[in-house]
């Protein structure tokens, strides 16, 4: 096991994390950087997943490393029943670093502990996607100024959208105060309220997606309600036009607010909210290529001195 | 009925008898425990009158001395079990079993997307400080209540 791989968000100290987004903010401003000169990279996507792909792998390029992988199952030995040990085990002789995707949960954990070769944990089913939540926060550090002390009203699907909770988990260090905003079939799971309990973290939990909540609001953090998460479909139709956001339930709203959004969207953000200067979701996913950086070079144990460094 | 307990854990010579195992847990500790297969002297009682529990099983083996870690594994079932150790007739220990941290290659995880369903590896499951009573797959994060874990 390679103690720089990274499976979970709460893999990470607060330190950590806070180095991380510094780091971030470095690759923001010089984005190109051969520290990666001479090094191959891994990305097995044992579940296709464009965005993320895309994302990690122009993070290799610019870094100037190069990168080897699949993008889809089906093209690699697992169609012919080789096990994810071994195929991890295999592909560990030939690079620096590991960056997978899979659909099955927990096989992220699994393959650091069969191999010494750093792991990136890019998303595993519905489980833990870390370099989402990075980014997500260093988002919000960049539109707030701050992580500290800000409300964040969390909308839609609470009970499976994973990107949620790594979200509440990772602000436990940062002082938030949280409103979720669902029906009851969508509801923030118990184990979750437990946790801000436990941490002491005030929360409120709403079904209504009210203007007094958007008007306290300093981040909105939309998800997407999905129709097959519902066992009835009457129940979903019901709902599903509830948690939309429309420009107009934005006009009273903090001029700091800003809109995130993991994207894909379907039609709970509408369209006419990207032009107000609030909907932050476009840029969010390009802050993706910036963290991934960050990431890609601390899980191969390289500090910022040294990144700064291969830059001179 | 609390008398013949007594004397039936005093006909031991040497061996172990595990007490105060909830009535429902009794078989799940047996199998944990591995003594479907044993070819020494066992008795297992059940549905036998408790004050503490209402009803409660019994089990007890000669000749045998489990290691702490194996009895603690049925902490997980049966965290009122009492385990005795007997020596030429006496009791030389008597100890309540410990629910370890970790929990290695005894539940199986009912999530049907976990790897440890898809791979040839052993299940493991840590107890979680949020939420007493529930342990947590250490690889997809699925939690249960101790007392509904399936037993591989």
């Amino acid at each position: 096991m390679n103690p720089n791989s990274l499976v979970s968000i709460d893999d990470l100290s607060k330190e950590q994390i806070l180095q991380l987004l510094e780091n971030a903010r470095y690759f923001e401003e010089h984005p190109n950087h051969r520290i990666l000169e001479g090094k191959v990279v891994a990305t097995l996507f044992f579940e296709p997943s464009t965005r993320t792909r895309l994302s990690f792998e122009t993070a290799v390029n610019r870094l100037g490393g190069r990168v080897i992988g699949f993008s889809d199952a089906s093209t690699s030995s697992t169609s012919k029943g080789e096990t994810l040990k071994d195929t991890i085990k295999m592909v560990s002789n030939y690079v620096d670093l590991i960056i997978m995707r899979h659909f099955i949960e927990g096989a992220a954990r699994y393959a650091t502990e069969v191999t010494e070769t750093p792991v990136i944990n890019a998303g595993d089913g519905a489980n833990q996607h870390p370099s989402q939540t990075m980014l997500d926060l260093y988002s919000i550090l960049k539109t707030q100024g701050t992580l500290s002390n800000l409300t964040i009203t969390m909308v839609g699907d609470l009970k499976y959208g994973r990107t949620v909770h790594s979200l509440l988990m990772a602000m436990k260090y940062f002082n938030p105060t949280f409103r979720f905003v669902a029906c009851d079939e969508l509801r923030m799971p118990r184990e979750y309220i437990e946790f801000c309990r436990k941490q002491g973290i005030p929360f409120e939990e709403h079904t209504d997606f009210s203007r007094e909540v958007i008007d306290s609001s300093d981040i909105i953090y939309m998800t997407r309600v999905q129709r097959e998460r519902f066992s009835d479909i009457m129940e979903y139709e019901r709902v599903k036009d509830l948690y939309t956001l429309h420009n107009s339930m934005l006009d009273t709203s903090r001029p700091n607010l800003r809109i995130l959004h993991p994207l894909p969207r379907v039609n709970e953000i509408a369209i006419d909210v990207d032009d107000n200067p609030k909907a932050y979701y476009f840029e969010q996913a390009r802050n993706g290529l910036f963290t991934r950086q960050a990431l890609i070079c601390n899980a191969l144990g390289l500090t910022l001195p040294q990144i700064i460094e291969s830059g001179n | 009925m609390s008398n013949k307990t007594e004397l039936a854990v005093a006909a031991l010579r040497n061996g172990t008898v595990i007490d105060h195992i909830p009535s429902d847990a009794l078989f799940k500790c047996v199998k944990i425990l591995g003594l479907a297969d044993t070819t020494h002297r066992l008795t297992i009682g059940n549905n036998l009158n408790s004050e503490r529990l209402g009803k409660k099983g019994i089990i007890k083996v000669a000749d045998i001395f489990f290691p702490e870690a194996t009895l603690n594994r049925i902490a997980l079932i049966a965290p009122t079990a009492v385990v005795n150790t007997i020596r030429d007739y006496e009791v030389v220990e008597k100890r309540a079993v410990q629910l370890p941290h970790a929990i290695r290659g005894i539940v199986k995880c009912d999530n049907p997307k976990c790897v440890t369903n898809h791979e040839p590896m052993a299940t493991l499951f840590e107890t979680t400080g949020d939420t007493p009573g529930f342990i947590r797959c250490h690889y997809c994060n699925h939690t249960v209540a101790n007392n509904k874990a399936t037993i591989l």
